[in-house]
This record gives structure tokens, sequence and C-alpha cells, in this order.
């Protein structure tokens, strides 16, 4: 689950990073209130969506009257900002945070993050911050530093100091450099993070250091121990399908394609599409049902996929373990009767039972394409996707 | 011989009692697997399925002789299960459990290392559909029929996708050592790698079945020892060809998030590596057949 920066803020600041004074604003009204309660005569106004690389959006704006405050809130306000990380669909700005101006010395790099490889957390900072670090990754990786953090004993001040020190930071800044690095670190581990970013992070004129951004990202599997951040959870932010799917117990991912999917199984799943696009196709979606299946479900998972305008054809893949193909079968006979399908409608089963499965669609008089192995599935889903265009045409 | 788990293996179920553990321990056990009890904590004295209850997993391993088990703890106490298994004594263990937040399997992971070797505990999961020896034992959720046991090994992250496998290898006749799920999430017990090193030494297995993902560098280490220390050959597809970058596909493991994590990326350093490529998930079992028939 991703959070706001002005959340990630809050959050850091109580973990003893320095932050610049700050409000959250709905209204342009609000955004000129939050410019007057801060004591300064530079203001950034900063649309607040799940996304990095706003300024490059037209979200951040710097102002230096209330009047520019309020029209950098009224410019900003319902705005649908389209980021590389947002997609093409982007994401629509319904809040703001007002920040002091910052008087910026030198802007640095630092994150934590979960290395797989290693499966513990890794801090990365770099003297060169502001960029993205991907694109430093690739045009100077010795520009970036590396360190990891053994899990039973946490992050220690040598390794916070060696951090501060490959940061460029001189003596004097250390001290406060390892209580900022060490309170991003405690805030990771104690609020079940996956991810701390502070880019940049900045020395101001006065040789502060202070964090003009700041994004986190969380362990969704621990949600259920923090309940603080669960709280912090923003709907408006996320893909409306995908929300309502994961509401339903069901895991969706939409796509550009329209040949639409459901199949139990994330790795089944994954492969199924893999399938379509060898066959000549493209999936609209990744749809995994999951282990049990039920009537109820399936019906559910039907209405989600056609709910998307650009399906074409669908296509069902269920290989039955704990479930069975009758039962399966049984479901989706039931979904078609009850849902006017427009599209054609192809079905693989396999597993356990499945020739009941089977039995119960041949029986059922519904124009249901049956497929008995993974690649005709996929090729009578493409061929049947083809005949849509081509009579469309 | 099989890798794991065989027909005298001793199995204990962690949380046995429970509606999931109580169904599958009953397929287990129907299967042929040597259940010989369970673990729930204040339920120690009882009887379920005909078999003890124990409160602590120590209790198994010293009354029942209990040598691996199956976690369905819910993922708030999984990792706990976990552990407590390992300090027991349980020499192989299976996490079913889906969930499990990535800072516990961090610490799950720590707490394993600091055994020597020779004591370590072999974890495999969490969120996988566990282990199978066609005809001898069966420590997971899969459904054992589809499995004919035979000399290929199978490894793969996702349950569904292992069926497919195992499935299109009976239709053309070819049986299964052991098939082991190592699960869809970012950390578990073990690694692809750690799988491959398991089949080079078990002498029924003639080739290995590698069914990857995209994310994470797991893959391509197994692709690694595989060249360098494996003398069978090794066959391997990975799903998510069509996975757009940075979306999360169903595990919380399956997402591209550096290079060489695309499946693209990925089949192309196992081609250099000398492993040969399923080049669909619907020919998995045909490339298996044609490396068998090369033996």
């Amino acid at each position: 689950m991703d959070i706001h920066e002005y959340q990630a803020k809050q959050l850091l600041a109580e973990y003893g990073v320095k932050i610049a004074e700050g409000g959250l604003a709905y209204s342009p009204e609000d955004a000129v209130q939050r410019a007057r309660e801060i004591s300064s005569n530079v203001w950034v106004v900063k649309a607040q969506i799940h996304s990095g690389a706003r300024g490059k959006a037209g979200g951040i704006k710097v102002c230096k009257t209330h009047e520019e405050v309020a029209q950098a809130a009224e410019a900003l306000l319902g705005k649908r900002l389209v980021t590389h990380q947002t997609g093409s669909a982007g994401k629509v700005c319904l809040r703001l945070y007002v920040e002091a101006g910052t008087d910026i010395a030198k802007e640095l790099y630092l994150s934590f993050l979960v290395d797989r490889a290693q499966e513990r957390i890794v801090m990365v900072g770099s003297a060169q911050g502001g960029m993205e670090i991907e694109e430093l990754a690739e045009t100077n990786p010795d520009a970036i530093k590396k360190i990891y953090i053994e899990p039973a004993v946490g992050l220690q001040d040598f390794q916070a100091r060696e951090m501060a020190f490959a940061l460029g930071l001189d003596a004097s800044q250390i001290q406060h450099a390892v209580k900022t690095i060490q309170g991003c670190y405690r805030a990771m581990r104690d609020l079940d993070a996956n991810m701390v970013e502070i880019n940049p992070l900045v020395i101001t004129g006065h040789g502060e250091l202070i964090a003009l951004d700041a994004k986190m990202g969380f362990d969704d599997n621990a949600l259920f121990r923090r309940q603080r951040i669960s709280e912090l959870r923003d709907k408006t932010q996320e893909d409306p399908r995908e929300m309502a799917a994961a509401d339903r117990g069901l895991s969706y991912v939409g796509l550009d394609g329209d040949i639409g999917c459901m199949i139990n199984g994330a790795g089944l799943a994954m492969a199924t599409m893999d399938m379509i696009k060898l066959a000549g196709g493209e999936p609209a979606n990744f749809l995994d049902v999951g282990g049990g299946a039920s009537a109820e479900r399936t019906e559910k998972a039907f209405r989600m996929v056609l709910a998307d305008d650009n399906v074409k054809a669908m296509l069902v893949n269920i290989f039955a373990g704990i479930n069975r193909c009758d039962w399966i079968a049984e479901g989706v006979v039931q979904a078609v009767r009850k849902i006017d399908m427009k599209v054609p409608l192809i079905v693989r089963l396999s597993g356990t039972n499945v020739e009941q499965g089977r039995k119960i669609i041949e029986e059922s008089g519904l124009p249901i394409i049956m497929a008995s192995t993974l690649a005709e599935a996929a090729e009578k889903a493409v061929q049947a996707r083809n005949e849509v265009v081509a009579r469309q045409a | 011989m099989a890798i794991f788990i065989d027909k005298q293996t001793r199995i204990i179920v962690q949380g046995f009692t429970g509606k999931i553990g109580t169904f599958h321990a009953q397929d287990m056990i129907n299967y042929g697997s040597n259940v010989v009890g369970g673990i729930t904590p204040g339920k120690g004295g009882q009887q379920h399925l005909d078999r003890p209850v124990f409160n602590t997993v120590k209790e198994a391993v010293d009354q029942a002789g209990a040598e691996a088990s199956i976690i369905f703890v819910p993922p708030a106490y999984a990792a706990d299960s976990i552990m407590e298994a390992a300090e027991a004594g349980i020499k192989y263990c299976v996490a079913i459990t889906d969930g499990i937040p990535t800072q516990d399997m961090m610490k799950v992971k720590i707490f394993l290392s600091r055994f020597p070797k020779e004591q370590r505990m072999v974890l495999t999961g969490p969120n996988c559909a566990g282990t199978i020896s066609p005809g001898k034992s069966m420590l997971g959720i899969m459904p054992g029929h589809i499995y004919m046991p035979g000399n290929v090994g199978i490894v793969g992250r996702s349950g569904t996708l292992g069926y497919e496998a195992a499935d299109q290898m009976k239709a053309l006749g070819i049986g299964v050592s052991t098939s082991v799920g190592i699960g869809g999430d970012p950390i578990n017990g073990s690694s692809h790698r750690d799988i491959l090193e398991q089949f080079e030494q078990d002498p029924e297995t003639k080739v290995v079945m590698m069914i990857g993902e995209i994310g994470g560098p797991q893959e391509v280490e197994a692709g690694i020892f595989a060249k360098e220390h494996m003398s069978k050959p090794v066959v391997a597809y990975i799903a998510g060809l069509t996975a757009p970058k940075g979306r999360r596909m169903g595990h919380a493991g399956a997402i591209i998030s550096s290079s060489g994590e695309s499946a693209a990326e990925k089949v192309e350093m196992l081609k250099e590596l000398g492993v040969t490529i399923a080049p669909t998930p619907a020919a998995m079992g045909e490339t298996v057949a044609k490396v068998l028939a090369k033996l």
C-alpha cells in the first residue's frame, strides 16, 4: 500500500526526521490559510498523488504570494496528473500539501528497500540527489552506496555514519545525519514498510538536513497489525477495478488487450496470458480467482472481466485441485445465464472431475466453446476474438 | 528415493484442528501420507482424525517421532510456528500459509541460519501448494491423482501451473519423482537453486523441470548452479511474458522491479547458461519428453 507525501513526512517526523513546516489543503482557501500559518515568504504547493516525478508533470508549484498559492491550488485540485509511474490514465489530485520553501544548497538521495536476493533491508544513498535512482544506477552506478542491514540487530550507528560520509556530509552534520538515517530505518521496521525513499534529502543554506520529499510503501501482508497505517489508505488513488477485485478476494490487473481472462492461480494466469499472446492475441486483464472458486465468486469474476468495454472474447481456464470441475462448470453456467454475455466464451477445464464438468457445460445448451488443452484454449480465444472484430468491421 | 519425503516420513500438521488443517490433513491421510499427529496449542491430549493432538512441536517430535511438518496456521502466527518447528528438530517443513509479512520472513530466515547446516530445518514456501513424492507421500494441498510416479523433478513457485506441468507430463506417460512448490512470496524458505541441489543428489531424478516467474533473481541463480554443479539436464519455463513492469501479478513476488527480472530477460540468461527452455506453457511436457529421449 502506498501513502501520500504529507503522510509519509508526518510519520517520519515522529521518528526524528526533520521536515519543512507545512499543512494539508483541500481547497484554494485552505491553501492560502496554510500559507498564512507558515512563517515563510516562499511556499511550495504540492499535488498529493500516489506517484513520484510529480514535478515534471506540473504537480509542484513554487509561489511567492498568497495569490499565487490560491492560483496554484485552483490549477491543481481536480486535475489528472500523468507521470511515468501512473500510466496513461494518470491520477487525480484531490489534496494539496502547502510547504515552506526551502533554501537548497545540495540535494542527496536516501532510501531503504527490501532486497530479495539478500533477504534483508538495504539502505541506498547517493550524493547525487534529485534525479531518479534507476537513472543514476544506469548512468553512474559508482555514485550509489548500498549498506545491508542485519535483521536480528538492526541498523548500527557505524553504518549510518558510513552512509553519512558517503553522502559527502561534513563532520558537523554527521550527528544529525545519523539521527535522520536511524529515524528512517526505525520507521521502516516499526511500521512494516517495504520502502522509504527521501529524494531529495537536502542540505539547506544553513547546513540543516531536511527531507524535501518522502515516499513510503507498506507490506500489504502486515496491514493487519498496523491499523494506523491502514487508515492512511486513499482509495481515490487506486484503480477502481483492482480495488473492487481486492475487496472481493480476487486479484485483478487491468491490461491493454481485448481477451478477458478468468483463471485460478497466479502462475497459471500469467502462463495463460502468455499463450494468448503467442497465439496472436492480447490479454485484457490478469485475474486470479483463487482456490475456492464458488458459483458466487465465479459470477463476480465474470462481471469484473466483462465490465471492461474492450473485451471481445473471454477465456476461462481452471485447473481444479481442491476445486472440482463440476462445481466450476455449474458456476460458469449460472453466471452466463444471469449475465447477458455479448462476447464469445471459451472454457478450458482440467483436473478433478473434468469429465463431469465438461458434460455440464455441453448439456447446458449455452454457446460455450470448449477446449481441452491450454494451447487449444488460447487459439480458440484468439480465433473467436478475430471473428468478433471482423464482424464489427 | 525422492527428495524431502517418502512413504515412511513421519508427518505432523501445525494448525491441525482448524477447518483448513483438518480438510487437508484428511486428504493427505487418504493419499497415504504417514501423518502421525498434529499441533494445536491448548488441545494437547485430544484425538483428531484418529491421531494425537500435541500442544507443542517438541512434544510431537519426542512422542511421535515427527520429522516433517506442514503449516496451516494463519499469517499472523505462521512465522512463530515455523520457528517452533525448526527449534524442535523438525527436518523438513512446508508452509502453506499465504500472507506472511515480509519482515517476519526475514526473521525466520535469520533464525534458521543460526543452526549448523546439518541440523538446520529445510523450509519450502510460504504461499505454496506443498511437496509431493507421487505414490509415496503428499505434504501439501495439491490434487494427488494428477501426478504419476516417475523420474522428473518439478520445482515451481505456482501451484496450478505446477499441476499443469504434471498433467502435461502424465498425458505423455512421464512421471514425477518429487514436485516441490517454493511459493509466490518475495522471501521464501528455499530458492529454485536450493531445490535443484536436492534433485542433483537424488538418484531417482533424471531431469528437472523448473517453473519460474517474473520478478526476483532466483531463476537465474538456479541456472548458474545448474551450469556449474549439475550433471542432470534442467528444463525451464518462465511465466509472465505479457506482464507490465511495476505491476504485481497476483503473487507478492511476481513483480518486475529491476532489470533482468522480466520473463524475456530471464529466458535469455537461462538459455546462455545451457538450460533447455520450454517455449510456451503448453510445451512443458513435450520439452521434458524431448530431453528425456536424449538421455
